[in-house]
């Protein structure tokens, strides 16, 4: 069967995609798959990222790569890094291309054991904060408070921290990033695939549609989470942290919220509510990872 | 003298595996550690990954013989469960990868003991599925496995059964071949359908509309239309180069009888002793083991039985709430229509571990020569069943 290409892309990712205007992964999964270069092999779950994976015919990637199942990003990852070990084929990047539900919830079992093991992958987590492929359901990583399908009356737990989840497997590498600053972003990517062993990048990726905010907005929300300290930019490399935007002084968390619709039922005390949870899991993560503020 | 478990170790070695995910599983354990042992003492030039789950060992797995080598996993019972969402990936995606599945029935109660339900249960995932009934079958079939699951004209994965303890646990007499001569057998692996290689990029298993799924499946189907005939090329280059011969289905004592039990996996030399037994005492039957499920070998199975004035169905594993077990319902189906093959009778026996002795299967062959119409009869279920662990309100 010939090929047909319909339009040649600048660099790895096609033009095209029937992404929701905005996305956050968008942007995420074209900066990853172009600094990592031809010589990667992806594994994508079904998910939003999934769009990339294509269609019938279809693909959107010109590396190579797998669907795999929803829980099990890491495993497939683990086998093809095997794989190409025991041919002797270096200077391939493994890498695992998930979000928050694949990598928090029903793949975290799989993401710890190959984390444990020490397999050669970057695991990339795109973090929208909750099932948006499916129609926005709430997911370990969705926020207190926030509005979703299966959260209507707003989410009552808080969410699960990954980069202290990652770091303590030990690995050499987890970082933090966000779409909204992508010359930070590119350089841990960069970081994450040279380091000697396993590399967890966790991306801040939001999301118009699931977060009801104006899809040009995109970047701009994603900057605020980092400048609230809801989203926080760092590293642990080798067991060594650092944050690598100190927000000294974080806007209050209300300008951050007030952009996003699935915030809107929160009155003062619940406003009030979540800039504390911000603050104890912004020290929390502090103290885990040892950094003095 | 091998176990089961051994006869599989050394079976997969010989294939020569480059990459093993494992998990440790009751009765399967001793797959996983003797695989372990080869890599540690340099016997097996592979990779281990030492999983921490059957759902993430066939995933591994896949991964790795898409990027062009042999890989290997071996499971049982609820590990075979687990996976159940990954084996379509592996059939779907055409990937030749071979499994030993050993036996074990599935919850509830909890039973660590043989019968075929767990592999039952996951007939239409698209594998071929293989049902040894004693540790030379295991290694030989494991061997045939590769062979026919590899030929370009199937590309389907494939399920070596043995029956757990039974089989994977008890020592018998095993002729293994030298590795020159299973290298004449099973040429290097090459990836020559799907594979993951950045020199030429492709993306596999991703999302397929409806216009083309029906599409997809049915070359799937045609691959298990095609595989009847790769069996029996294989096994005659199997015999030729080895000696041993390898039928999807083989009948024993069938000249005269008027009943016939079909049995699979390590019942059916069980059934064979009982035929000799009762021949010697002037009453005519005979035998039918059954080796491959999947495809179902019916052909074959016409020929044998057609003409039979009574055949039994012995399964292993309940077809609960079906009008019989499985293997009986492929039996019945295989048979109906044909002019001179009578209804099959079925029973079912040896679930959760219960041993199938030989006064099971002389019940069996006492109920056809009788005449008896059996349907989906639990044949040894004990005395008073609802009273086990009954309940009063």
């Amino acid at each position: 069967m010939s090929l047909a290409v319909k339009a040649q892309a600048d660099g790895l990712v096609a033009h095209g995609v029937s992404t929701c205007a905005g996305c956050g992964l968008e942007l995420a999964i074209r900066v990853v798959v172009n600094e990592l270069g031809p010589q990667t092999v992806i594994v994508i779950p079904p998910g939003c990222a999934a769009l990339f994976s294509g269609f019938g015919r279809e693909t959107v990637l010109k590396i190579p790569g797998i669907q795999g199942n929803l829980g099990n990003t890491a495993a497939y990852a683990a086998g093809i890094r095997a794989g190409l070990e025991v041919q002797g084929r270096e200077g391939i990047t493994v890498l695992c291309f998930a979000g928050d539900g694949a990598t928090v919830d029903i793949g975290l079992q799989s993401l710890s054991g190959a984390l444990e093991r020490g397999d050669r992958i970057l695991y990339v987590c795109y973090d929208n904060e909750a099932y948006m492929n499916t129609g926005i359901q709430g997911s370990a990583s969705t926020p207190a408070g926030a509005w979703t399908t299966t959260t209507p009356a707003g989410k009552s737990a808080g969410r699960k921290d990954m980069i202290r989840i990652a770091a303590a497997h030990g690995i050499p590498y987890v970082a933090a990033a966000s779409v909204g600053y992508v010359p930070d972003l590119r350089r841990k990517i960069r970081a994450a695939r040279d380091a000697a062993g396993p590399a967890y990048v966790h991306i801040h990726a939001p999301c118009p549609v699931g977060w009801r905010f104006d899809p040009s907005r995109t970047v701009d929300v994603a900057r605020l989470a980092v400048q609230t300290r809801a989203w926080v930019l760092c590293e642990v490399v080798d067991g060594a942290a650092k944050l690598n935007m100190p927000v000294r002084k974080p806007r209050p968390v209300a300008e951050y919220l007030r952009w996003q619709g699935r915030f809107r039922e929160m009155g003062e005390a619940e406003t009030a509510a979540f800039g504390e949870a911000v603050e104890k899991a912004y020290r929390g993560l502090l103290t885990a990872l040892g950094i003095t503020d | 003298m091998l176990d089961g478990n051994e006869a599989v170790a050394f079976a997969l070695r010989l294939a020569r595996v480059r990459v093993i995910a494992t998990y440790p599983i009751t009765p399967q354990s001793p797959i996983a550690e003797k695989l372990a042992d080869y890599v540690a003492d340099g016997s097996l030039p592979a990779r281990y990954i030492r999983v921490e789950s059957e759902h993430s060992a066939l995933a591994a797995a896949i991964g790795a013989q898409l990027t062009g080598v042999r890989a290997a996993t071996a499971t049982s019972s609820v590990g075979l469960a687990l996976m159940h969402e990954v084996l379509g990936v592996a059939s779907g995606c055409r990937i030749p990868l071979v499994m030993p599945v050993v036996n074990r029935s599935l919850v509830s109660p909890w039973s660590l003991w043989c019968d075929h339900q767990d592999a039952m249960s996951v007939r239409d995932a698209g594998w071929l599925q293989f049902y040894a009934g004693d540790n030379q079958e295991v290694l030989d079939w494991s061997l045939m496995a590769y062979r026919v699951a590899e030929d370009p004209r199937v590309w389907l994965p494939a399920m070596v059964c043995l029956d757990g303890f039974f089989l994977s646990h008890a020592g018998a007499v095993v002729l293994v071949p030298d590795p020159e001569e299973v290298d004449a057998f099973l040429p290097p692996y090459r990836s020559r359908n799907l594979r993951l290689d950045p020199a030429d990029p492709m993306f596999v298993n991703d999302l397929t509309p409806p216009a083309e799924f029906t599409e997809m499946r049915y070359q799937q189907q045609l691959a298990m239309e095609n595989a009847p005939a790769v069996l029996d090329e294989a096994a005659g280059e199997f015999a030729r180069l080895f000696g041993r011969c390898c039928h999807a289905v083989e009948g024993y004592a069938l000249e005269d009888a008027e009943a016939v039990v079909v049995t699979m996996g390590s019942m059916s030399g069980t059934a064979r002793y009982v035929v000799d037994e009762m021949r010697a005492g002037g009453r005519r039957v005979g035998a039918v083991q059954v080796r491959v499920f999947r495809p179902f070998p019916g052909a074959a199975l016409r020929r044998l039985l057609a003409g039979r004035p009574a055949v039994g169905v012995v399964d292993r594993s309940a077809g609960m709430g079906a009008e019989g077990g499985p293997l009986w319902t492929e039996v019945r189906c295989a048979l109906a229509g044909v002019p001179d093959a009578p209804v099959p009778a079925g029973f079912v026996a040896g679930l959760g571990g219960r041993d199938i002795p030989p006064a099971t299967l002389e019940k069996v062959f006492d109920r056809l020569l009788a005449g008896e119409p059996a349907n989906n009869v639990w044949i040894d279920v004990g005395e008073n069943p609802l009273g086990l662990r009954e309940v009063t309100l």
